[in-house]
């Protein structure tokens, strides 16, 4: 017998983290001398009850959508993915060489290619850790940290001294041509008379990130693939008896694990900034672990949880712009939800159980 | 008259619902070696968890001579002088002998002078009890037999005037086994108290002073050994008379099916497991291959199931089949025809957080037939289930449940109902009913007959030589990597098995 | 190269390894007791907040270290909770903690000095200052000797000798003491000192606090010795090279030492790339020098060079079997 309702463990369990991770952050702006609920209200005014707000946050969103499937299907094979942000950085880097170097006719050609170019690269910055991993053993959290930083110097020394355009003090690429640029929310869904979406970055490759949902969904819950990975990151010698290669899992998740990283710089690198710049990730990489944790690594509960950062993201922004509040709040905010979602969980369960147990003696 | 060295009165302790111990009352006389049997799952090692302080019973106390004492920890019960020899050893690895021996307890903060009084202390051990091992041996480098020692080392060391054992034999060659015994013949002769866990008759009957016997956390009964019976033990053991022998018509082989020659595996520390075997499998016929465990025949099944690395010649039904490394895994296995109940169906044969219905097509998962163009045909995968599930008796015949949830022989049912569904030539099966309720060994066991009958080729191994004696129609006897010989069941007997599972080939010597 | 420079350089080298070789001590403390920390980091960061924060408000440096090593204990603690109490992914708890540590420095730091996330500049007494060891000055014109002496050894401020002193201490406290010896084990077979009636969680909790107290010592030197104030994610990686120094130790502590100067003095040359290309006459790239670290680590961990194998029992939480 189950200890408890499946439903309590996907949906009262990452609510409950939730619920502890605001009221210490709201502890923590009462510290600073903030009125939490007047901070509170900020954030929902200035990324909800906007076009322009909603722009924000569904474009921070993308990324975080990204970031956390490609934690989710690494987790799915019991890895821990911590490398996401480097993948994105190469993934970056594929972008902007897809944009700069093929002519493309039209930005729908062109986010294709981006798209290929992104995964690819980010695949490939996930391979030798995967590899590694399957090959020697060497654990792929620690490789993919290494990684990181190998990633974050190989993406500095690429701007400083070979995408820079010549004469250019910025550590960034050129402008990408006009072709690749992709259409914003903005120039979707504003009409003649009212312009939706002013100013904000959300561009179509949210719709891409949808798409991704859908197939990493269907990946893991309806394909033979997906059966297998799950079925070795539950038991590897079962796995090994039942004849999936644990070399072949290892690396097929982590390829495809890295590309979903990688895509995520369509939306910033081609979507925003129209350029391949230093730090475009923001931390995006390490996001998406909060994501996929509080998402339970579900396609839909990535997505909810997407969302929800991006609301944090979007409005931690407007009360550094309104308040004394700096946007390093969300990271706090960020941090005490993988604390609570990772590696407390047992501390939110434990209770829960005893709880359920006791309602169902209760009912006997 | 000496008050017992061990007194257990009402003991009782449960896991959620599950009652481990109910109401235990026990009592051993110092200097006398006491038994306590009974099947897995019985309550034995809970029972003398909560005699080491590892868990705290729910009630009930606990004597030691004749003293009412408290065991909230190990710390407790090593201060009261109890040494526990755990079945899975408590050592550290890339430790040597001595540090292994002081760990917990050292004399004061520096280690020098502990180790010191170490040594002198071990020399004096091993000439008193014959317990003799290197103390500057790395963990890592000794042998079963010896680690074990080293455990039994670590109690004495400690003072310890009883001592627990529990399976100590499961992991040893007869020869180590007989070795164990010598040196615990040689503790009871200085009087110590030592409590025996296992589930072999043999031992119970060959040492023990008395024996209580367990079943379903409950105490069954305790008695003289001298005035009890195998029989007698083996039916308070499972609550009614055992049938000892399978109803089946006597074998008609056909044609060759596996044929293995000069096999060979060597393991990734650079162990040789398995040292040139040779054997067939025909139709129609159950070889059986008996061992104590250990002795090369999981690697035999692995390498027969594709996914352990080995040299030599596979061929089935007349056909070579590839090794590790050139293109064998489970996959191209079953293709071959060959299905394969795994000994460990909790590790290697389930998946446990998978339902039943997921678990119902594990290893054959890429057949086209569950296919539905790219996705997997999940609805019919699930109806499939259902009807398997119905006619193997599963219970409780819910396909979406996760395979944890079952009990052990349930769990069994779901594997071999998989395996057996696929028709295959040779059926592979390890310890099928290692955990398994009595009811559900009946069932497997006719299920493996019934095969046999439609003329497949079935390789059983197991443990249990009961087991292997009533099933087989031929029996191969593995020890040390090597087969020892094969014997017709009708025409030998456990002694002459026992031997050979000890490497004493008759017909050698 | 002249001798000067390169005297200079392997200065630079010690004062760069100094708070590497900190950090990396206190992993492994954590790591041989069978906790794996990649919060490292983050117990830096927090620690050299606090005592620049604590040095430049009471100017006492002593202070800002008790309150620095103080902030740090207080992260050890919680990653004591997560992953030792409550079992706990220790990964995740780690990365967790690192991210707390990036929020909450510049957040307070924010509030409290309103320096856009930094502390003012320290002077003073909320400083550690080099301290000139007896004889430098006098011996200061013997050749070679002399300005080894008065460069290299002397003139460091007191936490260096300290890690570099920690260097034989850890070992001797690992080989030779009852503590070290079931510190070790709890790495690497938590049942046998749990069967031998030591507690696991007592000795992981030591083990996790001893790791904060050295954390803290690494933050503070970053602070209030190497640089003379806080700035916003100051520790700038060095919590991860000091993980990858581990491993390229091999878990071992004179090994720890070799490999923190190694990557000091990657760090080191980065800051004078004129160096390398006076003495090999290329021109290496500084982002080269600074991936070097990771870069070794991952080929170590590759296996190709020397196997580093972790503790057995690392990164799993302890749970007695029934």
């Amino acid at each position: 017998m189950e200890k408890m309702p499946h439903w309590a463990d996907i949906v009262l369990i990452p609510l409950i983290s939730l619920v502890l991770s605001a009221l210490l952050s709201a502890l923590v702006i009462l510290a600073i001398g903030e009125n939490p609920w007047t901070a509170f209200k900020l954030m929902v005014d200035g990324a909800l009850m906007r076009s322009s707000g909603w722009g924000y946050t569904l474009y921070y969103a993308t990324n975080f959508i990204f970031t956390g499937l490609a934690v989710s299907v690494a987790f799915h094979a019991r890895m821990f993915n911590i490398g996401g942000e480097g993948q994105a950085m190469l993934g970056g880097l594929g972008v902007a060489l897809a944009c700069l170097y093929i002519p493309w006719p039209h930005w729908s050609l062109a986010i294709l290619g981006a798209s290929a170019g992104a995964a690819i690269f980010g695949a490939f910055w996930a391979l030798i850790p995967a590899y590694l991993q399957a090959k020697r053993g060497s654990h792929v959290v620690i490789t993919t940290i290494m990684f990181n930083f190998i990633a974050a110097a190989l993406l500095n020394y690429v701007l400083v001294s070979l995408l820079r355009p010549r004469g250019s003090m910025d550590p960034a690429s050129a402008k990408f041509p006009e072709a690749t640029h992709l259409p914003t929310f903005r120039d979707m869904f504003s009409t003649a008379d009212n312009i939706l979406f002013r100013g904000a970055p959300a561009n179509v490759s949210f719709f891409i990130a949808l798409a991704a949902c859908v197939l990493v969904w269907f990946l893991i819950w309806r394909t033979k693939l997906g059966y297998e990975i799950r079925a070795f990151g539950h038991s590897e010698s079962g796995a090994k008896y039942a004849g999936i290669s644990p070399v072949r899992i290892t690396v097929i998740s982590m390829l495809i694990s890295g590309a979903l990283a990688g895509m995520m710089a369509i939306n910033t690198t081609m979507g925003e900034s129209e350029r391949l710049v230093l730090n475009f990730t923001e931390g995006a990489g390490f996001i998406g672990i909060a994501v996929a944790l509080m998402g339970r690594s579900h396609p839909f509960g990535v997505f909810l949880a997407a969302i929800l950062f991006g609301f944090l993201y979007q409005g931690g922004a407007e009360l550094a712009l309104w308040t004394d509040i700096p946007r390093e709040l969300i990271v706090v905010i960020q941090a005490l939800v993988i604390l609570f979602t990772g590696a407390l969980d047992n501390m939110v369960r434990m209770p829960l159980e005893k709880m359920f147990l006791a309602l169902r003696k209760g009912d006997a | 008259m000496t008050a017992p060295a061990i007194e257990l009165k009402g003991i009782s302790k449960a896991f959620g619902p599950v009652q481990a111990n109910k109401d235990i009352s026990i009592s051993v006389m110092p200097g006398t070696i006491h038994g306590i049997i009974g099947e897995n799952g019985a309550g034995k090692s809970t029972l003398m968890s909560i005699l080491y302080g590892f868990y705290k019973a729910d009630k009930g106390e606990i004597f030691i001579k004749g003293q009412k004492t408290q065991i909230p920890d190990s710390q407790a019960a090593i201060a009261a002088g109890i040494g526990m020899v755990f079945q899975h050893f408590k050592l550290v690895e890339n430790f040597t002998v001595l540090e292994n021996i002081i760990l917990g307890a050292e004399d004061g903060g520096l280690l020098r002078p502990s180790l010191a009084k170490a040594r002198k202390e071990l020399a004096h051990l091993a000439k008193e009890y014959e317990l003799n091992v290197d103390p500057d041996a790395m963990i890592e480098n000794l042998s079963v037999g010896h680690q074990q020692r080293v455990e039994i080392l670590k109690a004495l060391y400690r003072q310890a005037d009883i001592l627990i054992l529990d399976e100590p034999t499961g992991v040893l060659t007869p020869a180590e086994a007989d070795q164990l015994f010598r040196i615990l013949d040689r503790l009871r002769e200085e009087g110590k108290t030592i409590i025996l866990i296992t589930h072999k008759l043999r031992e119970i009957m060959d040492i023990t002073d008395s024996v209580s016997v367990m079943r379903r956390g409950q105490m069954t009964d305790t008695v003289k050994t001298s005035e009890t019976s195998p029989e007698h033990l083996a039916e308070l053991m499972v609550g009614r008379k055992v049938l000892l022998r399978v109803d089946k018509k006597p074998a008609t082989p056909g044609d060759t099916v596996l044929e293995v020659r000069n096999l060979r595996v060597t393991d990734d520390k650079g162990v040789e497991r398995v040292k040139g075997i040779d054997l067939t499998v025909r139709r129609g016929e159950i070889l059986g291959i008996a061992g104590v465990a250990g002795n090369g025949q999981s690697e035999l099944l692995e390498v027969l199931g594709g996914y352990m690395n080995a040299t030599g010649d596979i061929t089935m039904n007349g056909a070579t089949l590839p090794l590790i490394g050139k293109g064998a895994h489970g996959k191209s296995r079953r293709a071959a025809g060959i299905a394969h109940v795994p000994e460990d169906r909790q590790r290697e044969g389930l998946i446990m957080e998978y339902a039943a219905w997921e678990n119902s097509v594990f290893g054959y998962h890429h057949d086209p037939a569950y296919q539905n163009g790219l996705l997997m045909d999940n609805a019919g995968i699930l109806a499939k289930a259902q009807e398997q599930m119905d006619r193997f008796d599963v219970r409780p015949p819910h396909p979406r449940l996760a395979a944890k949830n079952f009990s052990g022989g349930n769990q069994q049912k779901i594997v071999v109902a998989r395996e057996i569904e696929r028709n295959p030539d040779l059926l592979l099966i390890g310890q099928p009913t290692r955990g398994v309720d009595i009811g559900a060994i009946e069932f497997i066991h006719q299920q493996i007959v019934n095969l046999r009958d439609q003329g497949k080729a079935i390789l059983l191994v197991s443990v249990e030589l009961d087991e292997i004696m009533s099933l087989s129609d031929r029996i191969a006897v593995m020890f040390d990597g090597q087969i020892m010989g094969e014997r017709d069941p009708a025409q030998t007997d456990e002694k002459e098995l026992g031997l050979l599972m000890a490497g004493m080939n008759g017909e050698a010597a | 190269m002249d001798f000067l420079s390169l005297v200079q350089l392997l200065d630079t080298t010690v004062r760069l390894a100094t708070p590497l070789l900190l950090a990396c001590l206190a992993g492994l403390y954590s790591e041989r007791a069978g906790i794996f920390d990649i919060g490292l980091e983050g117990k830096m960061l927090a620690a050299a907040f606090f005592s620049a924060a604590f040095a430049y408000t009471t100017g006492s440096v002593w202070l800002g270290l008790l309150a620095g090593v103080g902030v740090s204990l207080l992260l050890s603690g919680i990653h004591g909770l997560a992953s030792i109490t409550f079992r706990g992914n220790q990964l995740i708890s780690g990365l967790a903690i690192t991210m707390l540590a990036s929020g909450m420095t510049v957040l307070i730091a924010q509030d409290w000095f309103k320096q856009g996330g930094r502390t003012p500049q320290l002077e003073g007494a909320a400083r550690f200052e080099p301290i000139t060891l007896p004889f430098a000055e006098a011996l200061k014109d013997v050749p070679i000797l002399g300005p080894v002496y008065q460069e290299l050894i002397s003139g460091h401020p007191i936490l260096v000798y300290i890690a570099f002193a920690l260097v034989p201490l850890t070992w001797w406290v690992l080989y030779r003491t009852r503590f070290g010896l079931r510190l070790r084990a709890v790495g690497e077979n938590p049942a046998s000192v749990d069967t031998a009636g030591v507690s696991v969680v007592g000795l992981r909790f030591a083990a996790v606090m001893i790791c904060g107290v050295l954390c803290g010592l690494a933050g503070a030197y970053l602070a209030t010795a190497l640089q003379a104030g806080f700035v916003k994610d100051m520790t700038a990686g060095r919590g991860y090279i000091a993980l990858a120094a581990l491993i390229f130790a091999k878990w071992r502590p004179w090994y720890a030492l070799w490999a923190t100067l190694l990557f000091g003095l990657f760090q080191a040359l980065e800051l004078r790339p004129d160096l390398i290309e006076t003495v090999i006459g290329i021109k290496v790239q500084g982002q080269l020098l600074g991936a070097l670290p990771y870069i070794l680590t991952v080929v170590i961990l590759a296996g190709f060079v020397g196997k580093a194998i972790p503790p057995r029992a690392g990164g799993e939480p302890y749970v007695k079997e029934r």
